[in-house]
């Protein structure tokens, strides 16, 4: 959804704080893949194989914060929606692979670039974001929002590529 | 101003734009469209979108390859979705189970050409720079608007060139180059790259062995590999393809952001140990740790050559522990079955399953039980990946695979290629 004016300024959110290259097969087991279906089912098994107590402990608002590389390997999908339906709508790490990057976008999932945070946080710590200045505070150090081009942005603020989608095709008035 | 990679112009010339640099965001329209297993949930997304036509089904190419055949209801239901909705959009590249793993079917059949670009929902779409082209793997959404509209946003990517000097040796392959450069600079090395490859050893590999080493840059993190199209690739694609093609080749003096060189003849088999394909180590360092099982197969590690690696070590031998080979197609099976590699492999007490991509993501056909080690072919050996969280895995060449087969551990396999 497009951020509207109601939105606060300043969020706080708690952290899940992760390391370098934590790839999707623990994010989201591959045996999973073609059998899950629910948004219920699919978050129930976020970060089964590394991180047990996420999927039970997560709320609505936590972020998630992480070292290099982080979604390595394979390109499923669950490996975000698994997190968004989770609660999960902001993902630091110091760098993303391509895929999941990609896949947060078009998810409309905000992945920050900020390559020292995880370093200096511990899971449980709360972050402060500032939406207007795109800064993030944790205690005493500020980190900038890194921006995004103008069309990826758009999909962003568009929630994703599926409901920009969906108001394009709506809009052609077409049924192609 | 400097010359152009390859990434730059493949994806300008499928953006229909005259140039382009890395970091540009451009909308490309790719030739290829492919997904598998996962098109069910793809058609999902797509109906979401609003869409209610695919905008060039004549791209598109949909393979049963991840659990095939279906090991279970719900797979058989997703499979009966998925050709339900290929009869309904009449899509013609349908390849049935059994038929292979995507990728080697597509490269099989010359459905990807040099020059061209592939999106696939697969993160091993960087497969297709063995022909020269440009293949990323996307997500289940981008491949959905990839079927609507035909077209994709991409940023382009940096570019890394990376020299393969020198002739392997012996019962090298060169799955040991890609662990080799995996190990050299680890699973994020490649992040967001255009993986580049140049040199006198690309020329030496046989058709066979080509698309292991770009197939295996997803593990490198890079968005596509690409080796320089030769005679080679030419004569194999001008025999089966049904539309023209203009390979591309990067300019002498364009930007890479890294280079790297492999002397490939100073290289020793190498194991990839649990739980991440850049934990690379000599072979020699790791003989002995004992496996419960070993597998021969996947898009990296199931083509003739490899069955036939794994044939000559178990000649006369007999497996100590479970072995299963799946050939990455029935094109592979019945050569390995014409040429005699299959009695081979059967004598020695291998199990050999249908074409497909078998246990590597842990769908069905070799899951391990809690603490059982693997050694496998494939390409992937993080935690779980073959379907059980507490089993290792390791990644080593198809030679070293066959000898740890006999052996139950980790064995090299010189003593059995006298």
């Amino acid at each position: 959804m497009t951020q509207s004016l109601a939105q606060p300024t300043r969020t706080k959110h708690r952290c899940w704080v992760y390391g370098d290259n934590v790839n999707t097969d623990v994010i989201f087991p591959g045996k999973y893949t073609y059998t899950l279906q629910t948004q219920d089912d699919i978050r129930a098994h976020a970060l089964e194989d590394l991180d047990p107590a996420f999927a039970s402990g997560v709320q609505s608002g936590d972020v998630i914060i992480a070292g290099l590389n982080w979604g390595c390997g394979s390109s499923r999908e669950q490996a975000v929606t698994a997190i968004k339906w989770s609660g999960v709508s902001i993902i630091i790490a110091a760098s993303f692979s391509g895929l999941y990057f990609r896949n947060c976008i078009n998810q409309g999932v905000h992945p920050i670039v900020c390559p020292i945070l995880h370093t200096l946080i511990t899971t449980g710590a709360t972050i402060e974001i500032d939406h207007g200045a795109r800064t993030i505070q944790y205690g005493e150090h500020i980190f900038p929002i890194p921006a995004l081009s103008p069309s990826v942005q758009a999909i962003l603020n568009a929630g994703g590529l599926t409901p920009m989608l969906r108001a394009r095709f709506e809009g052609e008035g077409t049924t192609r | 101003m400097t010359g152009y990679t390859f990434a730059e112009k493949a994806l300008a010339c499928a953006a229909g734009i005259t140039s382009a640099r890395a970091g540009d965001v451009l909308d490309v329209q790719p030739n290829v469209v492919f997904s598998h297993d996962n098109s069910a949930a793809i058609r999902k997304i797509f109906a979401q979108m609003g869409a209610q036509h695919i905008r060039h089904p004549e791209r598109l190419v949909i393979t049963l390859d991840h659990a095939a055949p279906a090991p279970t209801t719900q797979h058989a239901q997703n499979h009966a979705e998925i050709r339900q909705w290929v009869r309904e959009q009449g899509i013609k590249n349908f390849f049935e189970i059994g038929r292979g793993v995507g990728h080697q079917i597509m490269s099989e059949e010359a459905l990807v050409l040099p020059g061209e670009v592939i999106f696939g929902a697969d993160s091993h779409t960087t497969h297709f720079g063995w022909l020269g082209a440009f293949g990323m793997g996307v997500g289940r959404t981008e491949l959905a608007a990839l079927w609507a509209t035909g077209e994709l946003w991409i940023r382009v990517p940096e570019s890394m060139l990376i020299t393969l000097d020198g002739t392997l040796p012996a019962g090298v392959t060169a799955k040991d180059i890609a662990l080799r450069l995996l190990g050299d600079l680890g699973v994020s090395g490649g992040e967001y790259r255009s993986v580049e490859f140049t040199g006198s050893a690309i020329a030496a590999m046989s058709l066979d062995e080509r698309p292991v080493i770009p197939n295996m840059m997803a593990e490198f993190g890079a968005m596509s590999a690409y080796f320089p199209p030769d005679e080679v690739i030419f004569d194999h694609v001008d025999a089966r393809r049904t539309r023209d093609y203009q390979p591309i080749y990067p300019d002498a003096d364009a930007e890479y952001h890294q280079r790297h060189t492999i002397n490939v003849s100073a290289l020793e088999p190498l194991i990839a140990l649990p739980h991440q394909p850049d934990n690379v180590i000599g072979l020699s360092a790791a003989e002995r740790a004992r496996i419960d099982q070993a597998f021969i197969g996947t898009c990296t590690g199931g083509r003739y050559s490899d069955l036939e690696a794994a044939a000559r070590v178990l000649k006369g031998q007999r497996v100590s522990v479970r072995t299963i080979a799946i050939p990455a197609s029935s094109s592979i099976l019945k050569q390995a079955a014409h040429t005699g590699v299959l009695d081979t492999l059967i004598d020695a007490g291998v199990t050999i399953a249908t074409p497909g991509c078998g246990p590597c993501m842990g769908n069905h056909m070799g899951i391990p039980a809690p603490s059982e080690a693997t050694i496998s072919t494939g390409s992937r050996n993080f935690r779980g990946r073959m379907g059980t969280a507490d089993a290792p895995i390791y990644l080593a060449n198809p030679y070293v695979v066959a000898a740890s087969a006999i052996c139950g551990h980790i064995a090299h396999p010189q003593e059995f290629l006298r």
